[in-house]
């Protein structure tokens, strides 16, 4: 039988977007989504459930659209997942519930994300109904939730449909965590996220932006104010820096502040918001995940003319998403692998001039099975730059932990959790990056689980 | 929102705004600083508590008028509200009992060591409070700083209130003076801080100083506060902002103060009163 290909999803050309922070994709129209729901086989054993970290009923709501009716399957995805039209953007399906697929084997797996992120645009149209999902009335029962990233947002919206009183403290002035602070407009707009949230509002969950649990108020005096359990959802914000000469110098920035002036502060309109950023002509990225991509795409997007992607293994093990490496690529982005930065150095006024780099080799895989790159003695190079963005890597942030005694972290900073991933503080639960979670989905799936753990804490 | 209580010019370019924000008034410590953003498109700055009433459930940001931003703040009255403020935030101010303690203000600096001083006050110490400021209008506090010190003295460097000079000028002669200072607290403006702790070094007296990175979150995601402390990479945020200031390492702060300097300034143009500058 020869198989009918997957319907390429809709993207604007790369001259066109690199001059705005508007959608790089534009998603299915309704025949296209109804064609590509068509090719799913409806497995009677679904594999592909199994590869969704927070186990949406595929085959169901696929059938629904297949079906042209969208209404269901967005019921279908919401009984699962409190943030469909976030994850139709952003996870990376192709290590997921696409990499599960059946017709994978054979050809292209059935586009899960593409559909999921159809079904919920158009809940997101105006002249559509909301959908109602099915809560338990409040119970009256207090959960607070620290931190409103993908983990910490899954956990208060499955609470809340469990009918428990949700608060969700944030320390910055919006919630959505890296949702909002990390990933670009031009991969999920904040309308998007916006909207995700007041759906959640309207299933109960409370939001407390400016609170910083354990300064604001520590996890002592959640409980003393009547909440029965906490969920810590603090995400890896803490960034690493290469620690080599010159990294202080001016217009070198962590990943992290630059997408932050960006993204939540929205530096890409000033001088009509306050925050500034400065984007030079030459910048170079330093680091091979997704937070690299976004960095360098942003970069582009501020003007930068030439924009290289300075990376210390080759592109095989590259962490960022295949589908980000080539719109990185489409919008021209440089790579330039097997690559590690020595110094960098800058003019007499400490601003950034050129990055010295090292050539690598890989040797022998390590324990995680990774090949790890070695310099080759000699082969140093400069390069002019004007900008660099450091995105080599986060880790848990250390502020709550530090002021929450009780709480044990292993020797990485991460929190030491249980099966039901309750830490070493009884009632204190934790997901995400903060115990060792490295993707939006991973959090999402933890923030779910703690949820079901949590219920059973409090029955 | 926090709404805005009451407001006290203080000097020329100087305001204060006593805020309501109850969580952060109860919990707020010596050396504990906010971050701010007076509006829906503004930028998030750092301000010290410079003072705090639990029961009222207000605290006390004291500040100059430097920029865009505390300009616009300038402008708000009783009344009006800032859109957010995060706190407290920082290492509190390690207060302990040490003997003689010399604090020492410079410029809007002065509201800053005022909750110190009292504390260390309150601590058993001999607290010796040292201001200064360019000339007479610009010296705050001084009815509040006399009765939070021991000892108070006033410096102004046209000699118009106080003593004329400098405060390392007085700083030095207490040294030479012979009193045995345990500790000397500093915070002002960096050429400030750098000759105190060039003072205190060579008279090997133990010397803190709160220093002021160009900050953003304030809670350590971004590192564009940090400052080399030593052989260390410090975030000012959440590992300070106070430090042994013999450790700093003063040009490196100095320049990375000036990182946004031309952005800073377009910022103020563009916002100017009258500006007729178009918008991009």
């Amino acid at each position: 039988m020869h198989m009918q290909k997957r319907i390429k999803i809709n993207e604007r050309p790369a001259s066109e977007r690199i001059k705005d922070f508007k959608s790089v994709v534009l998603g299915y129209n309704p025949e296209q989504a109804r064609q590509e729901a068509l090719r799913c086989l409806q497995c009677k054993n679904p594999t592909c459930v199994a590869g969704c970290p927070v186990e949406i009923n595929i085959p169901g709501f696929i059938k629904a659209l297949a079906e042209d009716d969208p209404a269901a399957a967005i019921a279908i995805l919401k009984d699962k997942n409190n943030l469909p039209s976030v994850c139709g953007r952003v996870c990376p399906q192709e290590e997921q519930c696409e990499l599960k697929c059946v017709l994978q084997k054979k050809g292209e797996p059935v586009a899960i994300g593409n559909l999921e992120r159809y079904a919920a645009d158009w809940e997101k149209n105006k002249s559509n109904p909301g959908i109602n999902v099915a809560t338990a009335s409040n119970n009256g029962i207090k959960v607070a939730v620290v931190g409103s990233g993908p983990a910490g947002l899954t956990c208060a919206g499955d609470l809340a449909k469990k009918g428990f009183a949700v608060t969700v403290f944030e320390s910055l002035h919006r919630a959505g965590g890296v949702l909002r602070y990390g990933i670009p407009e031009f991969r999920l707009p904040a309308a998007i996220l916006d909207d995700e949230l007041r759906y959640l509002e309207s299933i109960g969950v409370r939001f407390v932006v400016n609170a910083l649990i354990g300064r604001t108020k520590t996890v002592a005096e959640l409980f003393n104010e009547g909440f029965r359990a906490v969920f810590i959802g603090t995400g890896a914000g803490l960034p690493a820096f290469p620690g080599v000469p010159g990294e202080n110098l001016n217009h070198i920035y962590s990943a992290n502040e630059f997408l932050v002036r960006v993204n939540l502060m929205r530096a890409f309109e000033f001088p009509r918001y306050d925050t500034p950023v400065y984007v030079g002509k030459k910048v170079a990225v330093i680091g091979g995940g997704n937070t690299a991509m976004d960095a360098a795409r942003t970069a582009r997007r501020m003007g930068a003319g030439n924009v290289t992607i300075i990376y210390r293994r080759s592109e095989n093990e590259m962490p960022a998403r295949r589908e980000e490496i080539a719109h990185a690529r489409e919008e021209g982005i440089e790579f330039l692998m097997l690559t590690n930065p020595v110094s960098f150095h800058g003019d007499d006024k400490g601003f950034v001039q050129q990055v010295e780099c090292v050539k690598m080799e890989l040797g022998a895989p390590d324990a995680s099975g990774r090949r790890s790159p070695a310099a080759i003695a000699g082969s140093n190079f400069t390069l002019a730059i004007d900008t660099a963005i450091i995105a080599i890597g986060m880790s848990p942030n250390p502020l709550l932990i530090s002021l929450t005694p009780g709480i044990s972290t292993d020797n990485r900073g991460r929190l030491i959790v249980d099966d039901n991933l309750m830490t070493t503080m009884p009632g204190v639960f934790a997901g995400g990056d903060i115990t060792g979670g490295e993707t939006v989905i991973q959090a999402m799936g933890m923030g779910k689980k703690a949820a079901r753990a949590i219920e059973n804490f409090l029955r | 929102m926090y709404k805005i209580i009451t407001k006290t010019r203080l000097a020329a370019s100087i305001n204060r705004l006593d805020v309501q924000a109850p969580e952060i008034a109860g919990r707020a410590r010596p050396g504990q600083f906010v971050v701010l953003r007076v509006n829906d498109t503004g930028e998030r700055i750092p301000l010290t508590v410079a003072g705090q009433d639990p029961a009222g459930g207000t605290i006390s940001l004291i500040f100059q008028e430097t920029g865009k931003t505390t300009r616009a703040l300038a402008q708000l009255s009783a009344g009006d509200s800032i859109r957010d403020i995060l706190g407290p935030l920082g290492t509190p101010t390690k207060i302990e009992h040490i003997g003689n303690v010399v604090v020492i203000g410079g410029g809007v600096g002065a509201a800053e060591v005022l909750p110190v001083a009292k504390a260390f006050k309150a601590a058993g110490n001999t607290v010796t409070g040292i201001v200064g400021a360019r000339s007479r209008e610009l010296i705050i506090l001084e009815n509040e700083l006399k009765a939070a010190c021991d000892k108070l003295y006033i410096t102004t460097d046209d000699g118009s209130s106080g003593r004329k000079g400098f405060v390392s000028d007085v700083l030095k002669e207490i040294i030479a003076g012979n009193a045995a200072i345990g500790l000397v607290y500093a915070v002002g403006p960096v050429p400030m801080m750098r000759v105190v702790a060039n003072i205190t070094r060579e008279a090997g007296i133990k010397t803190t100083v709160s220093l002021n990175p160009i900050m953003l979150d304030g809670t350590g995601m971004c590192g564009v506060c940090r400052v080399r402390v030593g052989d260390m990479v410090k975030f000012a945020c959440v590992d300070g902002p106070e430090f042994d200031a013999h450790q700093v390492q003063w040009d490196e702060l100095i320049s990375r103060l000036a990182g946004f300097r031309q952005e800073e300034k377009i910022s103020v143009e563009q916002h100017a009163p009258g500006c007729t500058c178009k918008k991009e």
